[in-house]
């Protein structure tokens, strides 16, 4: 159970419409992750599947059941909220008891559902603590304590870990996946970060003004972008794009180059540039390279450390079989 | 800022509020004083302020002529039951307002405020004659109501305000948990807005405790609250200070000492959303 069909979805506020005509489907047990800058959307989709926001027009499917005018608490769908959205004035238990309180199901089904919950999300010694005594990263397990006991068709996390420390996401970050293999229940994921997305998603949404760019597997997107707007978006460091007479020779009105698919030398190569600031992260190195003709500055990814100082003249040389090519409209030459 | 403030500016303002506070308070002060003076010394010039024979007389005369537990009684049911009855009303109305508002939602509020700013008299006419035609007069039913209806601007405004500062995902996530309008104000909403509840509550009861235009013009014997039993000494064959000040003394004692015990929470909810 976890099927999640939209059909033709629009929604507008007003006179604005955020969202235009959009069709998904998204499939049982599928990890779903939209991505896309800040205002692209992606939120507002995530809420009109939980029902939080009505659709302006089109259909909401769920297991094969039109839920587009089901009020939220009867879609079977849970949610996280960014804010975690704790009761603030009941403990643990009663916060991750709330769902089935509401459902109506019995003190002994409830206490042992709160029991495996807390184990699995080592919550067992804060059950009668109140939220406002919890850590971040505490707070937001029991949120997700509390959207498990549900059992729902599909999880919703709205930018779940985008409140908490750097440390502490990553750590999250694989907690949800580790759930995500033992429940095997669909979970759509929304967040800013295209690393989030790669490392987490089975399929990706990329959105911007409430337009699909594109859906795909994480590696689909990186290596077969299918415009400019998702090559550039996906990837870290961001993809090279250069356009003018050095795209034409490639027969193409931009071409783009991820910073790992160029090699560079102090002596020889394709093009010459200058060393701008160059991140030393041990593993890798980035170099800032400027005064290339092609664009303002490229971005070049060495593995391992490579000694460069700030003003050496350097030659890159791309790897052809890796690089992108766009038409005037941004799309993707085959 | 703060540092710029010295020790001596301290001391003025103090003695500054001291002051005000004071000049607020004397004629409280000053009808409790006289209610243990003669009805001689009540109108001594010049004016005794705490040297006289200190008596109780005036207040075994008030016992003695008037039923105090009935009045008492009436202001309780009359206070009690109208803030009641407006906060009953007025949640799921700042409810909507805070959470769903509309285009309007701004307009209404401010309309509703507006009635407060109509002289009372102005309604008294239609409303006396609704309640004569209702068998409404003189009864604490009645009274109860129409007390209720001229707060409930107040209630709705203060409960919107204290509403406004609960996030609205923490009601999301209650819909979400499958929680109906129902449960998710009784069980969410309400629990955490408990503080601006209760604040409301008090300041409402207080409101329509002192409240003298509607209970004189609407009661007679029966429905008379605290209000009426004052107005009652003040009487036309002659000027009975000292029990008038008895009086007025056993009508604001129990929302004196009720204010006392809850000036903190008074505190908060009226400088609420005014400080943030």
């Amino acid at each position: 159970m976890g099927q999640i069909t939209l059909n033709q979805v629009t929604k507008s506020f007003g006179e604005t419409q955020v969202i235009p005509p959009l069709d998904l489907e998204i499939n049982e047990g599928e990890f779903v992750v939209f991505v896309g800058p800040s205002g692209c959307g992606k939120s507002t989709l995530l809420r009109l599947i939980a029902g939080l926001e009505d659709t302006t027009s089109g259909h909401i499917n769920i297991n094969g059941n039109d839920a587009t005018d089901l009020p939220p608490a009867k879609r079977s769908l849970a949610m996280v909220f960014q804010s975690y959205a704790l009761y603030p004035h009941m403990s643990v238990r009663k916060n991750i008891a709330f769902p089935m309180r509401m459902a109506g199901m019995d003190q002994a089904t409830q206490d042992a559902k709160i029991e495996a919950a807390a184990k699995a999300l080592n919550l067992t010694d804060y059950l009668d603590r109140k939220p406002g005594q919890l850590s971040g990263g505490q707070r937001q397990r029991v949120a997700i304590g509390r959207a498990i006991v549900r059992e729902p068709a599909a999880f919703l996390f709205d930018e779940p870990l985008s409140n908490l420390d750097a440390a502490l996401r990553v750590g999250m970050r694989l907690e949800i996946m580790e759930l995500h293999e033992k429940l095997k229940t669909t979970m759509i994921y929304v967040t800013h970060d295209q690393v989030e997305a790669m490392t987490m998603a089975d399929k990706i949404v990329v959105l911007q003004a409430g337009v699909i760019e594109q859906v795909g597997s994480p590696l689909e997107l990186y290596h077969t972008p299918r415009n400019k707007f998702v090559a550039g978006f996906i990837g870290s460091p961001k993809m090279n794009l250069i356009d003018g007479s050095e795209a034409q020779k490639h027969d193409a009105a931009t071409i783009g180059i991820r910073p790992e698919h160029v090699s560079v030398s102090s002596t020889e190569g394709t093009w010459k540039g200058r060393v701008g600031v160059a991140e030393h992260l041990g593993s890798d190195t980035f170099i800032h390279v400027h005064d290339t003709g092609l664009m303002d500055m490229m971005t070049v990814r060495i593995t391992g450390d490579i000694q460069v100082k700030h003003g050496d003249d350097i030659y890159l040389t791309p790897s052809m079989d890796q690089m992108h090519r766009f038409d005037e409209h941004g799309l993707r030459i085959a | 800022m703060a540092r710029a403030i010295t020790t001596n500016r301290k001391a003025v303002n103090t003695a500054l509020a001291w002051a005000i506070g004071l000049l607020i308070f004397f004629p409280i002060l000053w009808t409790m004083l006289t209610s243990f003076k003669t009805e001689a010394q009540a109108i001594n010039d010049p004016p005794l302020f705490l040297f006289f024979d200190w008596t109780t007389e005036n207040y075994s005369t008030v016992m003695e002529r008037s039923n105090y537990g009935r009045f008492l009684w009436n202001s309780i049911f009359i206070a009690g039951g109208s803030t009641i009855l407006g906060i009953i009303i007025a949640i799921p109305a700042a409810w909507s307002m805070a959470f769903v508002p509309s285009r309007r939602t701004k307009d209404i509020l401010l309309w509703m405020l507006s009635t407060k700013m109509l002289p009372a008299v102005g309604v008294l006419y239609p409303i006396y004659l609704l309640f004569i035609n209702l068998g409404l007069l003189d009864n604490v039913f009645g009274l109860t109501f129409i007390i209720m209806l001229i707060n409930l601007p107040i209630i709705v405004w203060m409960l919107y305000t204290y509403f406004r500062e609960i996030p609205g995902e923490i009601l999301e996530a209650a819909r979400m948990d499958g929680a109906t309008l129902k449960s998710e104000i009784l069980y969410v909403l309400t629990p955490m807005a408990i503080p601006g509840i209760a604040s409301t509550l008090l300041l409402n009861f207080i409101l329509a405790w002192n409240e003298a235009f509607w209970t004189l013009n609407l009661t007679a014997a029966k429905a008379a609250p605290l209000t009426a039993f004052i107005a009652s000494y003040s009487s036309p064959e002659g000027l009975f200070y000292a029990k008038l000040s008895a009086a007025s003394t056993m009508a604001i004692a129990p929302i004196l000492i009720l204010g006392w015990f809850s000036q903190k929470q008074l505190v908060r909810g009226l400088t609420f959303g005014a400080v943030k």
